[in-house]
């Protein structure tokens, strides 16, 4: 809690270079929490969530741009086209299991990115920057800017981060961790498996969308590479879950700081810096499966956040 | 009394292997019915033919008058079918009060305080209260076997289906496994039970099945039943109590 209000009151504290780093440590954070929510606990390996990244990312252009909308609404109003796109794209990519689900989910992030590349209002293949005016329309100065582009990054992970605690706890979060371990079983207790794994994924799409406008909106600049790209909103993600501890609430939190501290010692060795974090992955994978978290968790039995259902035993 | 499950010609078969051979039965609401035959009969693969864990290749399957040969597992369990496996499936992650939970939750459609009063009953009553915080991916075999059970009574089930649950009790667990069934059953539940610890079965079943190779080969009240021809021969050889 105190960490939180120290980080919420950065603006006041730490400079723009750090407030800027921050900013993307809670966005990474975010994505984090919604690709372990989709692969940890829904069981559904996307390769393809740079879609939504980039699909958020261009309706905060498009809809500031041609519909005229405050940068704030046209977030909320993407992360609603997301969830209604989501829908179908579901039923498409459902039908397939495993490998074939995550490479169903990378074509269709492609074919997001070769239709925005196709969009020359919005630049086309080299992509556009947000009009001054509209940026202006934020905030009138440039700390005033960073600062909420700052704040909203923090809500935004706070927000994802609580959604996704309390549906976890929740009744249905039960049936999803239920078929996160067991889906022969979990069928036979009732829980209806995809009803539950389509919310999950529309879910995950909207917030996805979000998060992604937010990013935009710190770059101010898009181009269909950049806003679809796999590296960026797939692969780091999946390596901050998966050194993390996938599954776990914890483990998104440790796999972003781990990432970002390996970034930021590594930033001159250029691409030398990628093979590192391989081989970081590889190691963890080897040496605790589980990620960080579930290699302390499992030796240690704590849970920072209590999860469970406990039952006071009175005898 | 009328009935409330009716399986009319099932046959289900694995390549070569028939697991159920046009099986016709019918089991009364309340009734409690033992079903036995050695390994491989096909016991197993009729419990998920009736909890639609499998899908039949030809026959229907009534429950309460209607045809649910076609639902999916989750539909049937939602319509009061539990069952338990008789490879314990526990949710590893999950403490065994959080399995129960998921039991009560959905197939059993209740939530909140009420859900979470109603298993800590049902674990009162199967033994596991005391180990109800414990992750179920360390219990023991016996206490999965429990858990298993505990988790099918969750749903509040109209017909519940045991898969061997029995095996390896010692006397007095097995006496108050007895005793628990014995108390689901006068609760109003039908049981159908799948075991070869013929003396448990025999205190609580009041019929009798003997399957073989996917065929009912002997039908009737137990102490009939058991003394039958066709019982004796598929357990020649086997000693009286405990089939391999
Ligand atoms: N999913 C499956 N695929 C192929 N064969 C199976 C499958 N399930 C069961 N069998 C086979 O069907 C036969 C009956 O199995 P089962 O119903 O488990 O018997 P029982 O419970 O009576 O011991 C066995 O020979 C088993 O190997
Ligand atoms: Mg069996």
């Amino acid at each position: 809690m105190l960490v939180v209000l120290f980080l919420v009151a950065a603006p006041w504290w730490a400079g723009r270079a750090e407030l800027r780093l921050l900013g993307e440590i809670y966005l990474y954070l975010s994505l984090a929490c919604l690709w372990n929510l989709m692969a940890g606990y829904a069981g559904m390996v996307s390769v393809g969530q740079q879609a939504y990244v980039g699909f958020g990312g261009y309706m905060l252009f498009a809809l500031t741009m041609f519909v005229g909308l405050p940068p704030i609404a046209a977030i909320g109003v993407s992360a609603v086209l997301a969830a209604a796109l989501a829908v179908p794209i579901a039923s498409l990519i459902f039908r397939l299991n495993g490998a074939y689900f995550a490479i169903g989910t990378w074509v269709i992030a492609e074919v997001f990115r070769l239709t925005f590349a196709q969009v020359n209002a919005l630049g086309g293949g080299s992509g556009t920057s947000l009009p001054v005016s509209i940026v202006k329309s934020l905030a009138s100065s440039r700390s005033g800017r960073e600062s909420l582009s700052y704040f909203l990054a923090i809500g935004a992970m706070i927000l994802v981060f609580v959604s996704i605690y309390f549906f976890l706890r929740s009744k249905r979060g039960l049936a999803l961790t239920a078929i996160r371990d067991n889906e022969t079983a979990a069928s036979g207790l009732g829980v209806n498996i995809w009803r539950t794994k389509l919310e999950v994924y529309v879910v995950t799409a909207a917030l996805t969308a979000a998060i992604g406008g937010l990013i935009f909106l710190q770059k101010l600049r898009i181009s269909p590479d950049a806003a679809f790209s796999v590296n960026d909103w797939t692969a780091f993600v999946i390596f901050i879950v998966v050194i993390g501890g996938i599954g776990t609430l914890e483990g998104p939190i440790i796999g972003t700081i781990l990432f970002f501290l390996l970034r930021e010692t590594l930033a001159d060795y250029g691409s030398a810096y990628l093979m590192i974090l391989g081989l970081v992955a590889i190691l963890v994978m080897i040496k605790a499966p589980r990620g960080v978290w579930g290699w302390i968790a499992q030796k240690y039995d704590i849970e920072l956040l209590p999860m469970r259902y406990r039952v006071q035993l009175d005898k | 009394m009328s009935s409330l499950l009716s399986v009319n010609n099932l046959s289900k078969a694995f390549g070569a292997v028939r697991v159920a051979d046009d099986l016709c039965f019918d089991i009364a609401e309340g009734e409690a019915v033992g079903i036995l035959g050695p390994n491989g009969a096909g016991k197993t693969s009729l419990f998920n033919l009736i909890t639609g864990a499998l899908k039949s290749d030809s026959g229907t399957i009534y429950y309460r008058q209607a045809d649910i040969t076609k639902h999916s597992a989750q539909k049937r369990c939602r319509n009061g079918i539990a069952r338990s496996f008789q490879i314990p499936q526990p949710f590893n992650g999950m403490t065994v009060f959080e399995n129960c939970l998921v039991a009560a939750t959905q197939a059993g459609g209740m939530s909140g305080s009420k859900a979470e009063q109603f298993v800590v009953e049902v674990l009162d009553d199967t033994g596991l209260l005391d180990k109800s915080n414990i992750k179920s991916g360390s219990l023991t075999l016996l206490d999965r076997k429990r858990l298993e059970m505990s988790r099918a009574l969750a749903t509040k089930p109209s017909l519940l289906l045991l898969d061997e649950i029995a095996g390896g009790l010692t006397e007095a667990e097995c006496g108050e496994l007895i005793d628990s069934i014995k108390r689901v059953r006068a609760s109003g539940t039908t049981i159908i039970w799948i075991e070869h610890v013929i003396h448990a079965l025999m205190a609580v079943v009041e019929r009798l099945i003997v399957i073989d190779f996917g065929r009912m080969i002997a039908e009737g009240d137990p102490e009939t039943t058991i003394k039958s021809d066709a019982v004796k021969e598929i357990y020649l050889g086997v000693d009286g109590g405990e089939a391999a």
